[in-house]
């Protein structure tokens, strides 16, 4: 399996972070989307018109969509990270897609320079990481330690947590949110963590 | 006449990559509180030009454009390995980072950080100790730290094991500086990494950091990558750092023998009277 890649871009740092919980070989085909644009490149749009990354090649299939390449991931080969009868998976991986689109956005906006309306992101990202919050303290309150209820993670879990783990590269806290602080940690301990910079492995914080 | 530092007013400094210019939109940036843009032209030429419209000085060099805001007193800084003809110059892009410029450059001087924040590339335990080095003065003004050794178990991309890594530092300018370290095809020349920092405002910067890397089968796309993640390992330490501009009293902040070329660099702004994004010296006994 190849994975188009660049290591800061979030979606594709999913890609990575679940294919390490499942201990899956990815072949990482690095892409120069930054300060470079190989993501503007004619051989690239013609993989992918949407020149967006990641996007994963598993034999003759093309996947241009990071969730979609979570799903088609777990299906394959963890099923346990795609509960696909539970409908709140729909609901979290949506938030996740929002989470991206605002914290996402401002922390390219803020790290990279990447042009865009940084307040409104955040403002945007607020609302969410609040909401998050509420509903994860009430999950422990409930015995749970995922977005889903049950006992193991599962993509939606993954999904947001690229958004949420490095939110402060975008000017946003996790300090007065420690429910989501707690989650952090407990993907980060989960077995087959990888970091990305500014998302620190387990032992970095001890 | 501007009343912010002179230093800093009168020097150059960075403000985009032109690879960035070339593929992309005109790039919005501030310096030293002024807002700029900066474009390129249907012939490939960039133009800068403040907001305001006040002029000011530009020039091109290594793949970034150079702003001058006040009057330019030296001509930006010359690296004499950019000459070099198997040395191309690979800029890593700009990356913001909330905290003063001289904050990271001193970050760049710290041995003692890579084997904590860069685990597994540019040190590890139990490798962490830093053997001693020695301090002078340039004589252009700056300062040099000479003799430092790290073991680094993935020095570079290109390197395949773990190895004892000659270091040089310099700080030409107030926030420019630059390292030479073996290169570990090469181990008899040295790989030239240049970082310099933008002053945005007092208390935020942009790192501009710059390669002059000899071949060694590593590619522009991979040594970008490979020096992104290691600034964004550095950047939450930077931006944990309280306050956010850099105290120049002795002892404001414990040293220790590690801290020898933080300690000089400290000085040494303390002596030219350096003023923005610091806390000068007789400003805090006071
Ligand atoms: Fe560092």
């Amino acid at each position: 399996m190849i994975l188009y890649d660049a290591h800061h871009v979030a979606p594709a740092y999913a890609v990575r972070l679940l294919a390490g919980f499942l201990g899956l070989p990815l072949e990482l085909q690095g892409m120069d989307v930054y300060p470079g644009h190989d993501d503007r490149s004619d051989e690239f749009l013609a993989l992918n018109p949407l020149g967006t990354l990641p996007v994963l090649v598993d034999g003759d299939t093309v996947f241009t969509d990071w969730q979609e390449i979570l799903a088609h991931l777990a299906l394959a080969h963890g099923p346990d990270w795609y509960p696909a009868t539970d409908p709140a998976l729909v609901g979290w991986l949506g938030i996740a897609r929002d989470l991206a689109a605002s914290a996402g956005a401002a922390r390219l906006m803020q790290t990279f320079c990447v042009p865009g309306d940084l307040a409104e992101a955040k403002a945007q990202a607020e609302r969410l990481l609040d909401e998050v919050e509420r509903r994860m303290w009430f999950a422990e309150r409930a015995g749970h330690g995922w977005l889903l209820a049950g006992t193991h993670p599962t993509i939606a879990d993954i999904a947001a947590f690229v958004s949420i783990a490095p939110c402060e590269d975008g000017g946003l806290s996790l300090r007065d949110r420690p429910a989501l602080r707690r989650w952090c940690d407990r993907v980060r301990f989960h077995p087959g963590f990888v970091p990305m910079s500014g998302v620190f492995p387990p032992m970095a914080n001890t | 006449m501007s009343t912010i530092d002179p230093i800093l007013w009168n020097d150059w400094h960075p403000v985009a990559e032109t690879c960035t210019l070339l593929s992309g939109p005109p790039v919005e940036t501030v310096l030293l509180g002024v807002p700029l843009v900066i474009a390129a032209d249907a012939d490939g030429a960039f133009h800068a030009r403040r907001t305001d419209d006040v002029p000011l000085h530009q020039d091109e060099r290594y793949g970034l454009v150079w702003v001058c805001l006040g009057t330019p007193e030296r001509p930006v800084l010359a690296i004499p390995e950019a000459d070099e003809p198997d040395r191309p110059a690979v800029t890593v892009g700009s990356i913001r980072v909330q905290t003063a410029g001289p904050r990271v450059i001193e970050n760049f001087l710290d041995l003692g950080h890579l084997g904590y924040v860069h685990a597994r590339y540019l040190g590890d335990d139990p490798h962490t100790q830093v053997l001693p080095y020695k301090v002078d003065a340039l004589p252009e003004g700056g300062i040099i730290a000479t003799g430092c050794k790290m073991f680094q178990p993935q020095a570079s991309p290109a390197a395949t094991e773990g190895f004892m890594v000659d270091y040089v530092y310099k700080v030409e300018r107030p926030l420019a500086t630059c390292l030479y370290k073996a290169n570990p095809v090469h181990r008899d020349r040295f790989d030239v990494i240049f970082l310099f920092a933008q002053p945005v405002s007092e208390e935020e910067s942009i790192a501009h950091p710059l390669l002059l890397c000899l071949p060694d089968g590593t590619t522009a796309a991979d040594l970008r990558t490979f020096q992104q993640l290691i600034f964004m390992q550095d950047k939450p330490i930077l931006e944990n750092q309280v306050p956010k501009r850099l105290p120049l009293a002795d002892g404001a902040e414990l040293p220790i023998a590690a801290d020898k070329s933080s300690v000089a660099y400290r000085r040494w702004l303390s002596k030219i009277g350096m003023t923005y994004g610091v806390i000068p010296a007789q400003a805090r006994a006071a």
